[in-house]
């Protein structure tokens, strides 16, 4: 685990933490897209160029915006009365530490089974493990038009699926947030 | 040809290589800074643009006497820098796509021409801008103008020079249209910016072919790049439709969008109507660089162009020597002075034979237009392109120094005469039409003498004038072509007409009395000062490539240049020289014969209508091209356009309403069925369903987020079942 | 039994706490729109769970993992098209976006 690796999570929990607990929800917004930001550079470090920039143009491009100027249009950025949290907010964060604590439980007690990095001082201890636990493989160079092959060859039915549901999403996003005269009344 | 050769590739870049991409960057970076200033920062503007381009100047400077100096001791220079833009994926697996810049005498020598002309242009555009209340804004365009321009010459990438290509073509755009209140000037940058994408399709459909053939955009890359020999070898042996080489047809393809840019006919047309802008920008655009940028390109890809021509026999010796000094390392200039008639006799290709008649033709057929206008600056429109035109049959015939040469040269004294021009037109208050001006000899004596210089230099005036010498230099290869001889007796007929629209623009601007209304006065120093220095270098500039002394040719061929007056004692060179110099005479004396002394005023017809009123009135109307191209081209679109709305309105909209038709008459069927059949027995389910969901519904608070923890909780009690019972 | 944090179990972790970070936000927050955020930021999580066990998973070149983040990011921006335009929607019905007041979601 590189300091680089730290630096991120640690910029991407904190994005995540103040997009749910800042009280201005423009704020939210905008640390959601350092969030979102922080998960680019996961993704790319992780050798995930393309899924990174998809991240970048897709969240902070478009998602982010999206949600801004539904902010605007709902004149959500005032602070309603009562506080921003629910009434009943600590059911909630019970029920949200539950989820972790069992995330966290499963993948800490599967850790052994998981590859190891390929340094040598994780080596020697991982020979102290019963079960050989696989070597990470190295990066995989993956060039646009490998994963364009991919799309167009393997996974284009899901492709289509996805073009399919897209349009859908777009012409139902329009049809819902269209303005209908008969409840203008 | 011989120049791939000849030039040595060096591995490591100068310093002042590695900082060439500043000379564009630096007006960029200017523009950058002026747009974010208010309109009331009038000096601030200035002063960053004419800044900058100082500094690029200065770095042009510096370019040249390295490229100058590495020549004078027997290394021809050609310097690259080149980086990666991008990873893709390419029919030879990963491939990447290269930008990069290239310092070679090319490239130095149109750095320095274009950065020296913009800055005086631009020191000129205060004076002539003075009282425009977008000061700002032009000086934003003209140095965003100036620095994609010089990132054109600058580029060894053509995908980048394409780039800045368009960059170019966008400002131009901007700059034409830069009064656009003014209708005319509104659609002239809309005509300007449209017409020369019609060749930028051509330019970038040939630029995909060349990257799909070899896999390199980049020109140079020590003998990896796109114009270098073994690339050139594998588009020659790939063959295109129409007996083409790939080679040939991407040439084709490349001029297409030089002929654009540069003005060539049929895609002239945008050029005379773009004088709706600002004179400086007539004079940035139309002289120096803009429509130069299309003969540059042509310049610049030259090894592409001339590829597979058969050499003849002294180009032949020398690809022979060139090649033993490849293998031997040894200078080049140690094989003496190569005869210009070896350089002259290279052999041609399709592609270079299509340049020369486009170019010949242009020549004479813009040059009987310009006869026939009465608008200053469209008369030097005209000229413009009918020089263009020489400029292009001068590389189609003679290689690039040829060419290059009177484009260094015009550029100089078509700059100055556009300059003069608005500063004649300044003088008289905005007015345009030469029958309403006339002796402004005696008021504007020092514009009178630089536009007599700049008009002298265009004419081809022997000897002291620089258009004399880069004129002969074309019709010199013309003589030699091994083709055909019309181009040149094209050529010879062009220039003459040359010599006669000048005199008689002249003759009615500066000479005669004074046919307008309020009386004419001197332009201020801040714009007569650029004139001079211009008008000094429209003379001096010939200098450099007499047959006597061709520097300017050695230079850019990497050959040593030496003084000898047997460079005159060519076979016919100088029977030519003095035929030229009769033409030339014959055209002064005709124009002023006609129109020396009394000139007509606006009521009367002019002299030549006169004469032979059917020609006057085709010259008049400009032969008629933009109203061919409205009843063929925009014509069709426009009816192209009526078809597909009523396509969409009965045909598409027909078989909608169809459509909606059919499924309108299903639903009421199934509405139908619906009603009678199924609900009847479904009916009765559904209440003793809603008995036992009213019960559970008392559960159900309404609030979503009620809901949503209690799926959390349940996934968590899941997992932890799951996770359990895996466990033992 | 915590032994050496490896690469992926880092991501996993990560993950596990931006996707947990995301679920207290929707459960929490009383903006509807703010419950979007937070469902976003919980696909986010699971995108990359997907990348993380791409990249350390036994065949990387086969892409799978990869393919399906990439789909599921397509998939959550139609999710947060509908997701908004259902919030300017009821926004525009309940003139409020506030959960708490909203409590007609039953039968």
């Amino acid at each position: 685990m590189s300091l680089i690796f730290y630096l991120i999570a640690a910029l991407t929990v904190a994005g995540g933490l103040a997009a749910v607990l800042l009280k201005n929800t423009v704020h939210c917004a905008l640390a959601l897209t350092v969030a979102f930001a922080g998960l680019a550079l996961l993704f790319l470090n992780l050798d995930a160029q393309f899924a990174g920039f998809a991240q970048i143009l897709v969240y902070i491009g478009a998602v982010a915006i999206l949600v801004v100027f539904a902010i605007l249009l709902t004149k959500g950025s005032e602070t309603p009365q009562g506080g921003v949290f629910s009434r009943t907010w600590l059911v909630g964060l019970t029920a949200a530490a539950a989820v972790f604590a069992v995330l966290g439980w499963a993948v800490i007690a599967s850790a052994p089974l998981l590859p190891k990095a390929a340094t040598p001082a994780t080596a020697a201890t991982s020979a102290m493990v019963v079960t050989p636990a696989p070597a990470v493989p190295p990066a995989p160079a993956v060039t646009v038009e490998q994963i364009g092959r991919a799309l167009a060859g393997r996974y284009v039915l899901p492709l289509e699926i996805v073009a399919v549901l897209l349009t859908a999403a777009l012409i139902g996003a329009v049809i819902v947030a269209m303005h209908e005269k008969e409840e203008a009344k | 040809m011989q120049e791939a050769i000849s030039f040595t590739p060096q591995l490591t870049a100068s310093p002042i290589a590695e900082i060439l991409w500043l000379i564009p960057a630096l007006p960029v970076a200017a523009a950058a800074v002026t747009a974010l200033l208010g309109r009331s920062r009038r000096r601030i503007s200035a002063t960053l643009a004419i800044g900058a381009l100082s500094f690029s100047l200065l770095l042009s400077l510096a370019a040249f006497a390295h490229v100058a100096s590495g020549w004078a001791h027997g290394a021809a220079v050609r310097e690259t820098v080149n980086f990666t833009w991008m990873q893709v994926g390419t029919q030879f697996g990963a491939g990447k796509v290269d930008l990069g810049w290239v310092l070679d005498p090319l490239s130095a020598v149109m750095l320095l021409m274009v950065s020296f002309v913009s800055l005086l242009i631009f020191i000129y555009s205060i004076g002539y801008m003075a009282h425009d209340g977008n000061f700002t804004r032009f000086f934003c365009f003209l140095s965003l103008f100036a620095g994609a321009m010089l990132g054109v010459v600058a580029a060894n990438s053509l995908l980048l020079l394409f780039i800045c290509w368009e960059l170019v073509g966008f400002t131009s755009y901007l700059l034409i249209g830069f009064w656009y209140e003014r209708p005319a000037a509104a659609a002239a940058a809309k005509k300007a910016f449209l017409t020369t994408r019609v060749g930028d399709v051509f330019f970038l459909l040939g630029m995909v072919w060349l990257f799909a053939q070899t896999g390199t955009l980049l020109f140079y890359n020590h003998g990896a790049g796109a114009i270098e020999p073994p690339a050139l070898a594998g588009l020659l042996a790939a063959p295109a439709a129409l007996g083409l080489t790939a080679a040939g047809a991407i040439g084709l393809l490349i001029f297409a969008g030089a002929a654009g840019k540069s003005g060539q006919f049929p895609l002239h047309v945008w050029l005379p109507d773009a004088m709706e802008g600002p004179t400086p920008v007539s004079a940035l655009i139309h002289a120096a660089t803009m429509v130069a940028a299309g003969v540059f390109l042509i310049a610049r890809v030259y090894p592409l162009m001339s590829a597979g021509a058969p050499l003849m026999s002294a180009g032949a010796h020398l690809t022979a020597a060139g090649a033993h000094l490849l293998v031997t390392g040894a200078p080049l200039l140690s094989t003496g002075v190569l005869t210009q008639a070896g350089t002259l006799a290279a052999g041609t290709t399709a592609a270079l034979t299509v340049v020369t008649w486009v170019g010949a033709f242009t020549a004479v057929f813009a040059a009987l237009i310009a006869v026939a206008q009465n608008d200053i600056k469209r008369i030097l429109a005209y000229s413009t392109i009918s020089q263009l035109g020489y400029m292009m049959a001068g590389l189609g015939m003679g290689g690039v120094a040829v060419g290059l040469f009177h484009l260094i040269t015009h550029a100089f004294f078509k700059a100055l005469l556009f300059m003069g021009a608005g500063s004649v037109i300044h003088g008289c208050h905005g007015e345009q039409d030469v029958r309403r001006m006339g002796g402004l000899r005696s008021d504007m004596p020092l514009t009178f003498l630089t536009y007599a210089i700049g008009m002298l230099a265009l004419c081809g005036f022997p000897l002291l004038f620089s258009g004399f010498w880069s004129k002969d230099g074309i019709l010199e290869a013309a003589r030699h072509w091994s083709v055909a001889k019309t181009p040149f007796y094209m050529l010879v007929f062009g220039a003459l007409l040359t010599a006669f629209y000048m005199t008689r623009q002249v003759a009615y601007v500066f000479f005669g009395h004074w046919r307008g209304s309020k009386s004419a006065q001197e332009s201020p120093a801040v714009m007569t000062v650029p004139l001079g220095i211009l008008a000094f270098f429209a003379m001096a500039l010939g200098l450099i490539g007499t047959p006597a002394w061709p520097w300017f040719r050695a230079f850019l061929d990497g050959r040593a240049a030496g003084f000898t007056w047997r460079g005159f004692m060519e076979p016919g060179l100088l029977t030519l020289m003095a035929a030229s110099t009769v033409v030339v005479f014959l055209g002064l004396g005709l124009g002023w014969s006609l129109y020396g002394g009394q000139a007509p005023t606006p009521d009367e017809p002019d002299i030549l209508e006169k004469a032979v009123p059917w020609a006057w009135a085709g010259l008049r109307g400009r032969l008629y091209v933009d109203e061919f191209y409205g009843v063929t081209v925009v014509a069709f679109y426009r009816w192209w356009a009526r078809v597909a709305d009523w396509l969409d309105r009965w045909l598409w909209g027909g078989a909608v309403a169809g459509v909606a038709r059919s499924f309108g008459l299903w639903a009421r069927l199934s509405r139908f069925l619906d009603t009678n059949v199924v609900d009847g027995s479904f009916d009765k389910g559904c209440e003793e369903l809603s008995v036992g969901g009213g019960l559970l519904a008392r559960a159900q608070t309404g609030r979503v987020q009620t809901y949503l923890r209690i799926l959390a909780l349940a996934v968590v009690a899941l997992a932890a079942i799951l996770i359990w019972s895996s466990r033992s | 039994m915590m032994g050496q944090i490896t690469p992926l179990a880092g991501y996993l972790l990560v993950a596990a706490l931006v996707f947990s970070i995301g679920l207290a936000g929707a459960l929490t927050r009383r903006n509807a729109i703010l419950v979007l955020i937070g469902i976003e930021l919980m696909l986010n999580a699971a995108n990359l769970n997907l990348i993380a066990f791409w990249r350390y998973g036994p065949h990387p070149e086969l892409l799978t993992g990869m393919i399906f983040a990439i789909f599921s990011i397509a998939v959550a921006a139609a999710e947060a098209a509908v997701g908004l335009g259902l919030v300017i929607q009821i926004h525009r019905h309940a003139r409020t976006t506030d959960l708490d007041a909203i409590n007609r979601m039953k039968g």
